[in-house]
């Protein structure tokens, strides 16, 4: 596959599987206005789910669509993070998963508004406001969670220990990445990793929160297809209908 | 302690030159939670500009039993009401 296209789903991917994710707590959060927001933050990352995978598509030019691409696909075809696919448990975890996210989204699609293509800068921009948003709002919800009751912090430390090994692969660059940063398209590793460690150890340290080891061992694979048990079950849920009815609409 | 968090009322302007209304109210444990949470709860349909929030219990109110002392004597007074001049056409939200 082109480097390109692989590219542009990978980033399709992380954000679908992460809409699907925070969509389960639709109805479900903790409070009304924590539900909206996480749905919220699910319809914008759907939103730029459907730009990356229209742009792929058309690349592609084969006979395959967005949804196509969301709904017949199997896991071992999606190349997520594996940290997008984790699961919600308690609002620590859910919480922290998404801070650590969007540090990195927010970086990440900040370079991309200054890349070299000019369709993903497009989508760059439309996206880095929804962005800065989503990191403002979950950056605010680690410092009161951290430096809240004994509870919360506890829980919150137990979440950021827990998700830390699932953040090295954003920064794991394999031969699709370092050709879309020859392509002069994707932002360098190390520069965007250096960025993600100064803003976190910022947040933790307002959070009272201890950061893990930069050099603790990563967990990897995700983006080759390699996914946690979690993935399948997630799109068993997701992809349900359109299995078993191919083509329905509503 | 009570574990719910303060109730506050959420003010929003729809559009530059117009006033802030008031939209509703919402939970938030402090000022920058209720903005952030205003923000998440009434804005999603691109309706606001602005946003105001000020804490529920902060708002002075009349009360209900005053209405006839406070409003009952305006009620016969026709003659306050700017009624006699014409408006231009183009002179909107007045």
């Amino acid at each position: 596959m082109d480097n390109k296209i692989a590219y542009l789903l990978r980033q399709g991917d992380n954000a679908l599987i992460l809409s699907q994710r925070l969509s389960e707590l639709c109805g479900k959060g903790p409070a009304l206005e924590e539900d909206m927001a996480l749905t919220n933050v699910a319809l914008d990352l759907l939103g730029q789910t459907r730009m990356w995978y229209s742009y792929a598509a058309e690349l592609e030019g084969a006979d395959r669509d967005e949804d196509k691409l969301a709904y017949h696909r199997d896991a071992h075809d999606f190349k997520n993070c594996l940290l997008v696919e984790q699961k919600n448990g308690n609002y620590a975890d859910t919480m922290m998963r998404q801070f650590y996210f969007d540090t990195w989204h927010y970086f990440f699609i900040g370079a991309l508004t200054k890349c070299g293509d000019e369709r993903i800068r497009e989508i760059a921009e439309k996206s880095l406001k929804e962005v800065t948003y989503h990191l403002r709002r979950s950056g605010d919800l680690i410092v009161r969670l951290g430096d809240g009751t004994e509870v919360s912090h506890a829980k919150t430390q137990a979440a950021a220990d827990e998700l830390w090994m699932y953040t090295g692969e954003f920064f794991k660059y394999d031969a699709v990445d370092e050709a879309m940063v020859a392509a002069g398209v994707a932002p360098a590793a190390e520069p965007l990793r250096a960025q993600w460690l100064a803003h976190v150890s910022d947040i933790f340290g307002e959070a009272t929160l201890t950061m893990p080891s930069p050099d603790a061992w990563m967990q990897k694979g995700g983006k080759q297809g390699v996914h946690s048990e979690h993935l399948g079950y997630l799109l068993a849920e997701m992809q349900f209908l359109q299995r078993a009815y191919p083509g329905s609409e509503w | 302690m009570s574990k719910e968090w303060p109730l506050w009322e959420v003010f929003i302007r729809s559009q530059h030159g117009l006033a802030h209304k008031h939209v509703g109210s919402l939970h938030a444990s402090d000022a920058g939670m209720a903005v952030n949470n205003a923000r998440d709860v009434y804005t999603r349909r691109n309706e606001g500009v602005s946003i105001w929030v000020v804490r529920a219990t902060d708002i002075v109110a009349s009360s209900p039993g005053d209405k006839d002392a406070l409003f009952e004597p305006s009620n016969s007074k026709v003659y306050r009401h700017p009624t006699f001049f014409p408006m231009p056409e183009e002179v909107k939200n007045l």
